[in-house]
């Protein structure tokens, strides 16, 4: 009961208020801006050179402030505004016209979730194990050369990187495709030749993310490591003569962890950015190409969509996160 | 001169100092540029690398060495308004949230929480599709310098944390020192150098999401930035055609810019922090 008290209630309150000042900013910011959203989807199709005369123009300011749910006072819209999120309606996509925003995202997410999942699991665990028994040797010289890789590619940008393996590995040396989610035309299956061809596209953006996701766990990883070695537990696990791979897998990784668990908690938001951006780089079928899509043709319903659900997803996912952390601390111990 | 040459024996320092120096110097010829980088067809197009232009030309008729020049001055102005202003937010919810504690702090904290949280790339993202014919340097800036300041906001906050318990602010209260007072005159000394290295966290990172809203569009593009050069090589098949100077000259402007600021940033944290000092140098420093 205690647990539920001091624990779970506090965080859930805190998730639900992180997710209503979310959401109501996304909402008001764009308010606040000097800019007309309806005013300017009317000049952009007009820039096109689509003509237009007067009353068609009153028609349409009229439907697209509907749409855009501009209609009442801000609190009006604001009350409105939840309650179709509540119903899980985010209005209907200009860039794929009658298709509502929440179907487009269904159907995207498939993508994003199994890249970011698979990339961040292989990250995580590679990084620490990587991290661990490299902090634990640290003046070991391939502890040290592995530093100096992790300093040179930390550093770089998600962009920048994929878009550096994309230019190696599908213009210089084209061993991978490029582009798409599995090559077009191909009916999705259970069968080896679909699943083979869908990891075959999946490489390169998995990749860009593993190595980023790896350098920057290694590098945590070890220096909470390196100061782990002068801990009195693992010294005096020395001293007794358990061998050192025991001390490193059993003592010092399993300690050196556990803040890692909450930096993954944290850093989760940025994780999924940058498969967003990863995405775009290879046109991989996820959100983030939809993001692209929907920023290329304007479709302002559309990315207000994304960023409502990533942020109601990446939440929920922290939640989790800190939720579980106590199966992994065995010091924590709510009763 | 002596900090200098404790620095300079961090291989890291070394490199990304001789970096800098090279980037800042290229960048600013900028100033004497023979050349504005916003005309279009002033000389002849598609031109590859001759003495006359050292890294030929792109297919809009603009120097491509020339225009790197201002990219990388342009890019660093976006880095430095983001950079400093969000030091503006940075210090003083750090400086409250540490020292008053409490409520302040709860409060506080949950504000950088949620900034920390949320996917911060696609607000931008939002916030940008909205303005962005109006996305100049400074604007671009500005907006990332909202967004720049919560983790940093929660490492200096520790650190105040751990100075509010120290001898000497029970000292300076009790001689009368307002709240005002003690956070700039006994604080700021001992927060300065974390504020300097986690300033250059901020500038890469505001380099880094320029590049990408700029490759999608975002920012104003007749700007000549690293971004911005970037969505015109590749908007014109610059990789199909083999013109690969002029898309490597951003790509490797902004990996020595990225690579630099990281280095410096880390050996310079990495030497103010003494712990670690020990463990690099050795005793020798402590004499």
């Amino acid at each position: 009961m205690l647990f539920i008290r001091r624990y779970l209630i506090p965080r859930l309150i805190q998730y639900v208020l992180v997710i209503f000042v979310g959401i109501t900013a996304v909402f008001f910011i764009p308010r606040l801006l000097p800019t007309d959203p309806v005013a300017r989807t009317i000049a952009e199709l007009r820039s096109r050179g689509s003509y237009l005369d007067p009353a068609s123009i009153d028609a349409m300011v009229a439907d697209l402030t509907e749409m855009y749910g501009l209609e009442g006072s801000s609190f009006d819209q604001y009350i409105a505004f939840w309650q179709r999120l509540f119903r899980g309606d985010f209005g209907v996509s200009f860039f794929q016209f009658p298709t509502p925003v929440i179907q487009l995202i269904k159907a995207a997410l498939p993508w994003t979730l199994g890249l970011l999942l698979v990339t961040t699991a292989i990250a995580w665990t590679a990084g620490i194990l990587l991290g661990g028994v490299a902090g634990y040797f640290n003046r070991q010289g391939w502890s040290r050369a592995l530093d100096v890789l992790a300093m040179v590619v930390r550093p770089m940008p998600y962009y920048v990187f994929a878009f550096i393996l994309l230019l190696l590995f599908g213009y210089i040396f084209p061993l991978f495709p490029v582009a798409g989610g599995a090559s077009i035309g191909r009916q999705p299956s259970f069968s080896w030749p679909y699943i083979s061809d869908v990891l075959r596209h999946a490489f390169l953006p998995a990749m860009s993310l593993i190595i980023l996701g790896v350098t920057a766990w290694f590098q945590t990883m070890k220096l909470v490591v390196q100061n782990l070695n002068a801990a009195d537990f693992v010294q005096y696990a020395r001293f007794g003569g358990i061998k050192e791979r025991r001390i490193v897998s059993r003592y010092v990784i399993r300690n050196g962890m556990l803040p890692q668990i909450t930096a993954l908690a944290l850093l989760i938001g940025q994780i999924f950015s940058g498969a967003l951006i990863t995405e775009i780089v290879f046109t991989y079928p996820g959100l983030g190409t939809l993001l692209y899509n929907a920023i290329m043709t304007g479709d302002y319903n559309l990315i207000m969509g994304i960023t409502v659900f990533s942020i109601v997803a990446i939440t929920t996912a922290i939640l989790v996160i800190d939720l579980l952390y106590p199966l992994f601390d065995p010091r924590i111990r709510y009763n | 001169m002596k900090v200098l040459r404790d620095l300079l024996r961090d291989y890291r320092f070394t490199a990304s100092f001789i970096i800098l120096c090279i980037l800042l110097a290229y960048s600013s010829l900028s100033f004497f540029s023979p050349i504005d980088p916003t005309v279009w067809v002033a000389i002849a197009r598609d031109q590859p690398p001759s003495s006359q232009h050292l890294l030929g030309t792109d297919s809009r008729g603009i120097d491509i060495f020339w225009s790197g020049a201002f990219a990388i001055r342009n890019s660093l102005i976006v880095a430095l308004v983001a950079g400093v202003v969000s030091r503006f937010i940075t210090i003083p919810v750090a400086m409250l949230a540490g020292y008053k504690g409490g409520m302040t702090d709860r409060v506080l904290m949950f504000i950088s929480d949620s900034f920390l949280v949320i996917p911060l790339f696609l607000i931008i993202v939002l916030l940008a599709v909205l303005i962005r014919e109006n996305l100049s340097l400074v604007t671009l800036g500005l907006l990332l310098a909202c967004f720049g300041w919560a983790w940093d906001a929660r490492v200096i906050r520790s650190e105040i944390l751990s100075l509010r318990e120290r001898g000497f602010t029970q000292t300076a209260i009790l001689s009368g020192s307002g709240t005002m007072q003690l956070a700039l005159k006994e604080y700021m000394p001992f927060v300065t150098p974390l504020v300097f290295a986690t300033l250059i966290n901020v500038m890469a990172w505001a380099i880094g999401l320029e590049i990408t809203l700029a490759i999608l569009g975002l920012i104003k593009l007749d700007i000549p930035t690293l971004g911005t050069m970037i969505f015109w090589a590749l908007s014109y098949q610059a990789i199909l055609l083999g013109r690969w100077y002029w898309l490597l000259t951003p790509v490797i402007l902004s990996v020595l810019l990225f690579i630099a600021l990281y280095w410096l940033s880390v050996s310079s944290s990495e030497y103010l922090d003494p712990r670690s000092r020990i463990q690099r140098v050795g005793q020798s420093l402590r004499a």
